[in-house]
C-alpha cells in the first residue's frame, strides 16, 4: 500500500511541501495572511465514467474542479488534497497516468498538491477510481461574490462555448467518439477570475457552471437573491458541433455540465469592462452577455426563445425527463 | 275541503345551482304575478330564496312550473320547499340581496342570444350595431368578473356607469335586462376603435360607409390580415378563401401546420364546406358556440393552408355582437385565430396587443372593456357516441361537474393537472369546477395565465382547500408547484399516477359510483410517469376511483432523444423498426422503400450508441409515438411535427369511411399479445404489423388503405387484450366495463372501432363526455382520486 502512494502518487506530486512522512501538511500563515484576508476552503468528490476522456481525464478533472470552486468565490487557489478510492484490480499504469495528470494540471495553475491518501477497496465496492480534492486558498481584502447580490438591471455573462464537458462525457460513455470530436472545456479558471475582478469591480457573483449547467446555475442564483433572471437563446454561446450533438440525443445543452465555465452577475455599468476582460484571456475569448437579471418572477429563470417565446428554465429535480403526453 | 282550498298557504323555496346573474328572479317574478302570488324572491349565500303564499292550488303549480320557466343561462340542480306560515303581503316583490358568504356560481360566457342578435341588427331599436349588446341570457361572464359577489362592480364594466334608458331596463323585473350586470349601450357602454397598427392615421370612412366595425369586414375582403379584441382574448382573422391572405397570417404568426379555426356568419356559409349533423349544428348553435370540427365534405374547398394535410374544418358561429356585425357583409368563412405568437398565450392586455400583433396584422379592432381572465374557444368533434372535447374553455368552464353517488361529502381539493394541456379543478359541495383551458406551462407566460387561474378560481368559488392533488411526474412544473404549496401549507398532497387520473375522469364524466367496481381502463396516450417510475402511455388498468392496477400495456419502445421523440416522428420508426429486426435485415429486404433511404441519411451509429448505452432513450409504452411511427412510415410528417398529434391526425385523415367499411376484417395488420420479461405483465407486441406495413409499402398498396388497416388492427387488438385480461385467472371475469381515455382516443377512427368491437365482446364501454380525454381531463381525475382516499380515510377514522 505504502508503496503504491509513494510510487505512483508521492513521486507525481514531488514538491516541497508534500511531506510523506508526516500525516498533515504545514502551511506558513505569513505568507497566506499576506495574501489576503480570508481563507476559503472547499471539497470536490469526483467520480467519472469514463475515467479518460477527449480534453481530460478524473485527474485533471479533480484539480480543475477544485480550483475553480475556489476562483468563483474570488480566492486564489494555492493548495490541494487529494484522496483516490482505488478499485482493486486497476491497473497501476493507470493510476500513474492519472495521477500525472494531477500534477501536470496543478503545476500549470500554479496550486500544490501538499497532502493525500490512498484506499483500495474490494472489486464492485467502487468503479475504478473516486477522487477527492480538497483546496486552500485565499480570498484577497474587498473582494465580496455573493450568490445573494445579484440585483434586477445586472448583465449575465459566460466565459465561452456551453455544454462541452457534458457532450464529451456523454459521447466518451456512448461510444459515439467516432462521430463526435468534442472536447471536454476542463480548465482552471482563477487567473481569468484574477483578471476579470481586475477591471470589473462590479461583479456581484461568479458560479462555475459544473453539473447541471449554466440553468442550473442561473436558478440558483435567481433564488438565492429572490430575482429573476432572463437569458437569451440567440445569444448562449455554443459550438455547432454540440448543438447537433444535443439536437441529436434531446439533450438541453443549458444542463449540460461544464468544467472551464463560469456565470458572472455584473453591474450594469461594468458589463463592458467585465466582457471586455474575460475576451482578454484565452479561456474568455467567446465569452458573452447572455442575459438579464430582471425583476418579474423572483426565482424563476426563462430563456427568449429564437422563435420569440419565453420558456420557463427550471431547475430540474433529477436528469431531464420527458413530459410530451 | 272547499273551504281549505281557499285558505293562504305559505311556502319557503330554496333553489341551489346556478341561478344568480342569469335572470332568475325576475322569472320568478313573472311566474308568481302570473298565478297571482304573493311574497318575495332574493339572491342569497345558498343561491335563491323564495317564499310565496296563495292558494293551494295556485302554489303547486307554481312549483311544477319553477323549473321549465327557468331562464336558459340558469342551471337548476336542487329545489326544496319547505312549507311556512302564510305571508302578510299582496304583492310578489323581488327583493334586496341579502349580505354574507356568497356560494353562487360563475356562469360561463355564452354567445349572443336570438333577442339581442335580432336587436342588434334592427335598425330601429336602440342598441342598433352595438357590439356589446346583451342581456341576461347572453353575454360575458367568466371572461370578465374578477371577484364575487357577481354584480356589476366586480366585473370590468364597473367603470361604466348606467345611463338613464340602461338602468330603467336593469331595475325593470318585466326587462330581459333586469339585472344584466353587464348591460350596455351605445350611449353609456364600451366602445370599438379602429386603429392602424403601423401607428399610421387611418379613418374608418376609407374603409366602410356604416362604422369602425363594419370597416373590420371590408378589410378582410381586400385580404388584409386583422386583429380584434374579442370576448376572451385578442384573435387574428382574414379572409379563409384567400390563400395567399391565409399563409401570411400562418407565416407571420410562426404557427407551423396546425389548423386554424373558422368563424362563419351563419350556418348557410358552412354548408358550402361542411355536411354538419343535426347535432353539430345543435353544438355550433348552442349558447356555448365552441369549434366543431366536421369533416370537410362541401361543394366547396378552402385553401390547404387552413388545415394543412387534414380532412377535418373547424368552424364557429359568431360569439359576440361583435363577431356577428363584423361578418355581416361576409358571405364567405373566416380565419378566426387566436392572437398571439407561436405556441404563447393569446394576448388579452390592450398595449400587449398593439405591440405584438402590429408585426402580423395591419388594422385592430380593440376597445375598452378589459378581460379579466384569458378564455380561448373550446373546441369539440361530434363521434358516433356523442360530443368529445378536444378543448373544454369559453362557453362551458367553469360550469361545475356534478360528482357522482357517493362523493357527496367531498372536501375540498384543489388538483393542479398536467403540464400540457393544463387545466385544474377545484371540487367542493359535491361538485367539480374544472377550469377552462390553459395551455402549455412551458411557457412562461401561459404558466403565470395557470397561477392567476389558481387565484381566481380560488377567489370566484370561495375555496380553501383541504387537500392537493398533483401528477406523480417528478419533473412536472405543476407538480412542482403543488410540492411547494404543500410544503408551505401543510396540506397532504396526492401525487396521482397520470394513466390513473384519465381513467378517474372518464368515471366522473359517466356518474359511475364511488362504489361501484372496478372497471378496466384502456388509457392511450404520448406519455405519463408510471407508478413504477418507468414511462407509460399505452395501459390497461383496472382501476376504480382509488386504485389502479396495470394489467397490460403496450410493448415499452426506445424514446430516442427523450421529449425529442414526440417532435421527429422518424424517430420512433427507427426505433420500432430497430427492435424488430437488425439494420442488416431492414437493408436486405427493404431498401427500395423511401422510408429506408431516409433513415439510412440519420446519424446511425450515434442512435445505435444511444439505444446500446441507454443515453436518453427510455423505454416507453406510448401509444402516441406508435402513431408517429405509423405515420413516419407513411411519410407524414416524417421529420417533424410542428404541433402535437400532428402525424396521428394525418394518418386518420388518411382513413376514409368506405376503406373503413368495406374492406376485410382479415386484411387489419396483426398483434400478439406475448407477457413482458421479468414483469409477466402482457403487452401488445406490434411486431406482425410492422412486417404487414413494410410488406404493403413494397406492394405500394395506397397510404389510405393502411393507414386503415393499421386503425383497424389495434382497435381489434385492444379488443381482444380486454377479453384475454377480463378472463384472466377466474371463472367470473374481472371486470365487465371498460374506460376508455387518453389524447389517443380523440382519433375518432380508432375510438368508434375500438368502441364498437369492445361492445360486441359484451364489454359496457365509458368514453369522455363532459372533460377532454387529453391532458385536460387529468385535474379532474386527479381531484376524484384525492377525493376517495379522503373519504376513505374519513371512514375509516368514523369506525374507529
Ligand atoms: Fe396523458
Ligand atoms: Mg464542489
Ligand atoms: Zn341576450
Ligand atoms: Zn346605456
Amino acid at each position: 500500500m505504502k508503496d503504491l502512494i509513494d510510487d505512483v502518487f508521492v513521486a507525481a506530486f514531488d514538491n516541497s511541501d508534500l511531506a510523506p512522512m508526516e500525516d498533515q501538511a504545514r502551511l506558513d500563515l505569513g505568507m497566506l495572511a499576506a495574501a489576503g484576508d480570508r481563507l476559503a476552503f472547499t471539497t470536490d468528490a469526483v467520480v467519472v465514467d469514463p475515467l479518460f476522456f477527449p480534453g481530460g481525464d478524473i485527474g485533471k478533472l479533480a484539480v480543475c474542479g477544485t480550483i475553480n470552486d475556489l476562483a468563483v468565490g474570488g480566492a486564489i487557489p494555492l493548495y490541494l488534497s487529494c484522496a483516490a478510492i482505488i478499485e482493486e484490480g486497476t491497473s497501476v499504469e493507470l493510476l500513474r497516468k492519472v495521477a500525472q495528470s494531477m500534477a501536470h494540471s496543478a503545476q500549470l495553475a500554479g496550486v500544490r498538491i501538499v497532502t493525500g491518501d490512498t484506499k483500495v477497496v474490494p472489486r464492485g465496492a467502487c468503479d475504478k477510481l473516486f477522487i477527492t480534492a480538497s483546496g486552500l486558498g485565499v480570498i484577497p481584502k474587498g473582494v465580496q461574490l455573493n450568490a445573494h447580490a445579484a440585483r434586477p438591471g445586472d448583465v449575465v455573462l459566460v466565459n465561452g462555448l456551453l455544454g462541452e464537458h457534458g457532450a464529451a462525457i456523454l459521447a466518451a460513455r456512448g461510444e459515439m467518439a467516432l462521430d463526435c470530436t468534442i472536447e471536454s472545456d476542463c480548465a482552471p479558471l482563477h487567473e481569468l477570475v484574477a483578471a476579470l475582478l481586475a477591471r470589473a469591480p462590479g461583479v456581484r457573483c461568479l458560479r462555475d457552471a459544473t453539473r447541471g449547467g449554466i440553468a442550473t446555475v442561473l436558478n440558483e442564483i435567481a433564488q438565492a437573491s429572490h430575482v429573476g433572471i432572463e437569458i437569451d437563446e440567440a445569444q448562449c454561446p455554443m459550438r455547432e458541433q454540440v448543438r447537433g450533438f444535443c439536437e441529436i440525443l434531446g439533450l438541453d445543452p443549458l444542463y449540460l455540465a461544464n468544467e472551464g465555465k463560469l456565470v458572472a452577475i455584473v453591474a450594469p455599468e461594468d458589463a463592458d469592462a467585465a466582457l471586455t476582460a474575460l475576451q482578454a484571456h484565452p479561456l474568455g475569448a467567446e465569452a458573452r452577455i447572455v442575459g438579464r437579471v430582471t425583476e418579474l418572477e423572483p426565482g424563476r429563470v426563462v430563456m427568449r426563445t429564437l422563435l420569440g417565446g419565453h420558456r420557463i428554465v427550471d431547475m430540474l429535480v433529477g436528469e431531464q425527463l420527458p413530459r410530451i403526453c | 275541503m272547499p273551504s281549505h282550498a281557499i285558505t293562504p298557504i305559505g311556502l319557503e323555496i330554496r333553489v341551489r345551482g346556478r341561478v344568480q346573474g342569469v335572470g332568475f328572479r325576475p322569472t320568478v317574478w313573472r311566474l308568481a304575478r302570473d298565478l297571482g302570488l304573493c311574497g318575495e324572491v332574493q339572491n342569497d349565500a345558498e343561491g335563491v330564496l323564495i317564499r310565496v303564499s296563495g292558494a293551494r292550488e295556485a302554489i303547486s303549480s307554481f312549483l311544477e312550473r319553477l323549473e321549465r320557466a327557468a331562464p336558459p343561462l340558469a342551471r337548476i340542480e336542487r329545489i326544496e320547499p319547505q312549507p311556512i306560515e302564510p305571508l302578510l303581503t299582496d304583492d310578489f316583490i323581488i327583493a334586496e340581496s341579502h349580505e354574507g358568504v356568497v356560494r353562487t356560481q360563475i356562469a360561463p360566457d355564452a354567445a349572443v342570444c336570438a333577442d339581442c342578435a335580432r336587436e342588434t341588427l334592427n335598425p330601429f331599436e336602440r342598441r342598433y350595431r352595438y357590439p356589446f349588446t346583451n342581456c341576461t341570457h347572453c353575454g360575458p361572464r367568466l371572461s370578465i368578473v374578477h371577484g364575487i359577489p357577481y354584480d356589476r362592480t366586480a366585473t370590468t364594466m364597473s367603470s361604466f356607469a348606467l345611463c338613464d334608458s340602461c338602468a330603467a331596463e336593469y331595475r325593470n323585473p318585466a326587462d330581459r335586462r333586469f339585472h344584466a350586470e353587464a348591460i350596455a349601450c351605445h350611449r353609456c357602454g364600451p366602445r370599438v376603435k379602429l386603429l392602424r397598427l403601423d401607428g399610421g392615421i387611418d379613418s374608418f370612412e376609407r374603409h366602410s360607409m356604416l362604422d369602425e366595425v363594419d370597416a373590420l369586414c371590408s378589410l378582410m375582403h381586400k385580404g388584409h390580415i386583422v386583429a380584434l379584441k374579442g370576448l376572451g382574448g385578442y384573435q387574428l382573422a382574414c379572409d379563409a378563401t384567400q390563400s395567399p391572405a391565409v399563409s401570411r397570417l400562418r407565416e407571420l404568426k410562426r404557427r407551423g401546420a396546425k389548423p386554424f379555426a373558422l368563424m362563419a356568419r351563419d350556418l348557410d356559409v358552412i354548408r358550402k364546406y361542411c355536411d354538419p349533423t343535426t347535432e353539430e349544428i345543435r353544438h355550433l348553435s348552442s349558447a356555448e358556440a365552441a369549434i366543431v370540427l366536421m369533416r370537410a365534405a362541401g361543394p366547396e374547398r378552402l385553401p390547404d393552408a387552413v388545415s394543412p394535410g387534414l380532412s377535418t374544418l373547424g368552424f364557429m358561429l359568431p360569439t359576440t355582437p361583435l363577431h356577428l356585425l363584423v361578418l355581416r357583409r361576409m358571405e364567405r368563412p373566416v380565419v378566426m385565430t387566436s392572437g398571439n405568437l407561436g405556441e404563447q398565450p393569446q394576448i388579452i392586455d390592450d398595449a400587449a396587443a398593439l405591440e405584438r400583433l402590429a408585426g402580423i396584422a395591419e388594422y385592430a379592432l380593440v376597445h375598452d372593456r378589459n378581460i379579466a381572465t384569458r378564455v380561448d374557444d373550446s373546441v369539440l368533434r361530434v363521434t358516433a357516441r356523442g360530443a368529445q372535447f378536444l378543448r373544454r374553455a369559453r362557453g362551458f368552464a367553469p360550469a361545475p361537474i356534478a360528482l357522482p353517488p357517493g362523493f357527496e361529502s367531498t372536501r375540498n381539493i384543489l388538483a393542479m393537472g398536467g403540464d400540457l394541456k393544463s387545466t385544474v379543478c377545484l371540487l367542493q359541495d359535491g361538485q367539480a369546477i374544472l377550469s377552462h383551458h390553459i395551455g402549455n406551462l412551458d411557457n412562461a407566460a401561459t404558466f403565470d395565465d395557470y397561477r392567476h387561474t389558481l387565484g381566481r378560481y380560488a377567489e370566484l368559488f370561495d375555496h380553501v382547500p383541504d387537500a392537493l392533488a398533483a401528477d406523480l411526474h417528478p419533473e412536472y412544473r405543476s407538480s412542482k408547484l403543488a410540492r411547494e404549496r404543500a410544503d408551505s401549507t401543510g396540506l397532504p398532497l396526492f401525487e396521482v399516477q397520470h394513466h390513473h387520473a384519465h381513467v378517474a375522469a372518464c368515471l366522473v364524466d359517466n356518474a359511475r359510483a364511488l362504489a361501484a367496481p372496478p372497471v378496466l381502463g384502456i388509457v392511450l396516450d404520448g406519455l405519463g410517469w408510471g407508478a413504477d417510475d418507468t414511462l407509460w402511455g399505452g395501459e390497461f388498468l383496472l382501476a376504480d376511483y382509488s386504485i389502479a392496477q396495470r394489467l397490460g400495456t403496450l410493448k415499452p419502445v426506445a424514446l430516442l432523444g427523450g421529449d425529442q421523440a414526440a417532435r421527429e416522428p422518424w424517430r420512433n420508426l427507427y426505433a420500432h423498426l430497430r427492435a424488430q429486426m437488425g439494420w442488416g435485415e431492414l437493408a436486405m429486404n427493404f431498401s427500395e422503400l423511401p422510408l429506408y433511404e431516409f433513415l439510412d441519411r440519420q446519424p446511425r451509429s450515434i442512435l445505435d450508441a444511444m439505444l446500446k448505452n441507454a443515453i436518453n432513450a427510455p423505454l416507453a409504452s406510448s401509444c402516441g409515438r406508435l402513431f408517429d411511427a405509423v405515420a413516419a412510415a407513411l411519410d407524414l410528417c416524417r421529420e417533424r411535427q410542428s404541433y402535437e398529434g400532428e402525424a396521428a391526425c394525418r394518418l386518420e385523415s388518411l382513413v376514409d369511411d368506405r376503406t373503413l367499411r368495406e374492406e376485410s376484417d382479415d386484411l387489419a395488420y396483426p398483434f400478439t399479445f406475448p407477457t413482458l420479461a421479468g414483469t409477466g405483465l402482457p403487452y401488445i407486441e406490434p411486431l406482425a404489423m410492422w412486417r404487414a406495413v413494410l410488406g404493403d409499402l413494397i406492394l405500394e398498396t395506397p397510404a389510405p388503405v393502411i393507414a386503415a388497416r393499421f386503425h383497424k388492427g389495434l382497435a381489434r387488438a385492444l379488443a381482444a387484450m380486454a377479453t384475454k385480461l377480463a378472463r384472466r385467472d377466474s371463472q367470473r371475469p374481472l371486470f365487465d366495463t371498460v374506460a376508455l381515455s387518453g389524447g389517443c382516443f380523440q382519433n375518432v377512427v380508432l375510438f368508434e372501432q375500438t368502441a364498437h368491437r369492445l361492445e360486441a365482446a359484451g364489454f359496457t364501454v365509458l368514453s369522455h363526455r363532459l372533460s377532454p380525454a387529453n391532458d385536460g381531463g387529468l385535474a379532474l381525475g386527479q381531484a376524484a382520486i384525492a377525493a376517495a382516499r379522503l373519504l376513505a380515510d374519513d371512514h375509516e377514522r368514523g369506525q374507529h
